[in-house]
């Protein structure tokens, strides 16, 4: 589509909004593509290898930047979205600088926020040392030195799973549906940085509803001998000699469990992020009970949001990988050039 | 000496560290479909012996995974070593084997015939 004219602002430059700015340049729309940070990429940065098939996370960020190499594309970044209006059929966009961007559409890709784990202070984290979250594993893993606070390797490692996810005492009920595959990731490639240690999980449900998930779990136990025990940690504490003691339910057991661990990792969740409650607070967008942006339709309008014009992709509709997140955002671009085509008019 | 009936209570904790777990590495090493098993309890949904007494080979395998072989050694002896359970295993674990691993371990490792 060669003669398609329109200009379409995106907010957000993470997984989505790359991709999709790429697509609706191609498709001959002018693009700005607006990001809070100084670099492109959003949370994608922060992975060292992707799952299941731990690609490294860079493969999929050049992709993404080469993507968005176009003359249609214009780049804002270090720059924040103060508000929006829409005055007839024209969004008119302000950004914290003090900028106004005309649009004919808005694209919303403003991602999520990880859940922070100090606000389940039973697990200790930012209180003991040697408890840390997925994300600063990933970091280990990027640095390549997986060690305690004492610069010595860990050999016995505990993972929890659903830390601010599906639970009620952080007001998040729903599932972030990442960690369950991240843990078993991560298991596998501690097990592989560090050949003697082992390696728990604490689980509540294994939730490996993606591709190749569920080989990857069954890969971590046959192969890895990684341990798998179904139930929560409910305490994290230290004894005399400084070491990381958890108290769980064994639930398949029925009965109560201890352990002494070296390293502690927390399955951090998804949550909406509270750069997209203020957009939606700012443009009275609908938001679900999870606090993420919410569809039109839960069906066929997954990118629509309750202002014609306005749509979503990504992370800012519920949690999503990387392979959801890209074709979320390509889906976007289906529903904007419908919406510059006909439904505008 | 007056007896007043007070005694020490054993803790019902699983105490993963002091636990032996030499009989759990030894079936891993000569039974490893063991390691894939995900505790559905199709094994023991299916038992004949699990239909009329307590025995639970899910709940032996998770006994012997987290080292609690004083449970173990008493509980196995009601297996009849028919099999049934390998035959609905959804990950091919060779449960009767485990068994029979796991009763040449408690012998190998503490004289205990089961």
């Amino acid at each position: 589509m060669p003669d398609m004219t329109g200009s379409v602002v995106v907010v957000g430059g993470g997984t989505a909004g790359m991709e999709a700015a790429g697509q609706l340049a191609k498709a001959g729309l002018s693009v700005t593509l607006i990001e809070k940070e100084k670099y492109l990429g959003g949370h994608l940065r922060e992975w060292h290898h992707l799952f299941p098939d731990r690609r490294p996370g860079d493969e999929v960020l050049s992709y993404l930047k080469n993507q968005i190499i176009h003359n249609n594309i214009r780049l804002l970044t270090g720059e924040g979205v103060e508000g929006f209006q829409k005055r007839g059929n024209d969004f008119i966009i302000n950004t914290r600088s003090g900028d106004v961007v005309k649009a004919d559409a808005v694209l919303l890709t403003t991602g999520f926020d990880l859940f922070r784990s100090e606000r389940k202070e039973e697990y200790g984290y930012g209180i003991y040392d040697n408890v840390i979250t997925s994300s600063d594993l990933e970091e280990m893993f990027h640095s390549g030195e997986i060690m305690m606070k004492n610069g010595e390797k860990p050999e016995k490692i505990g993972i929890v799973h659903c830390v601010g996810s599906r639970d009620e005492k952080v007001g998040n009920l729903y599932c972030s549906k990442l960690c369950c595959v991240t843990a078993v990731k991560q298991a596998i490639e501690l097990k592989e940085a560090l050949n003697k240690c082992k390696v728990f999980c604490f689980y509540m449900d294994m939730r490996m509803g993606g591709a190749l998930y569920e080989e990857l779990y069954r890969e971590a136990q046959e192969k890895y001998g990684i341990t798998f025990i179904r139930g929560k940690v409910s305490e994290v504490g230290v004894n005399f000699s400084k070491r990381l003691v958890i108290k769980a339910e064994d639930t398949l057991a029925g009965r109560p469990l201890k352990m002494e661990l070296d390293l502690l990792v927390l399955m951090a969740g998804m949550e909406m992020s509270a750069e997209g409650l203020k957009l939606a607070e700012a443009g009275k967008l609908e938001i679900g009970e999870n606090r993420f942006f919410a569809a039109s339709d839960n069906h066929f309008g997954s990118n629509k949001s309750n202002l014609k014009g306005l749509f979503y992709a990504g992370t800012c509709t519920a949690p999503m990988n990387i392979t959801e997140t890209i074709s979320h955002a390509r889906s976007a671009v289906s529903d904007i050039i419908n919406y510059m085509n006909s439904d505008r008019k | 000496m007056e007896k007043f009936g007070f005694t020490l209570t054993k803790a019902r904790v699983i105490d993963y560290d002091r636990n032996d777990h030499s009989i759990v590495d030894f079936i891993m090493e000569r039974e490893p479909s063991f390691k894939a098993c995900i505790e559905c309890g199709c094994c023991s949904a299916t038992c004949t012996t699990g239909n009329f007494t307590g025995f639970s080979l899910r709940e032996i395998n998770v006994l012997l995974k987290r080292g609690e072989n004083d449970q173990v050694r008493k509980k196995i002896k009601k297996c009849m070593l028919c099999g049934k359970c390998s035959l609905v295993c959804p990950r091919g674990v060779n449960t009767r084997n485990v068994v029979f691993v796991a009763k040449q371990a408690f012998q190998k490792f503490d004289n205990y015939a089961v």
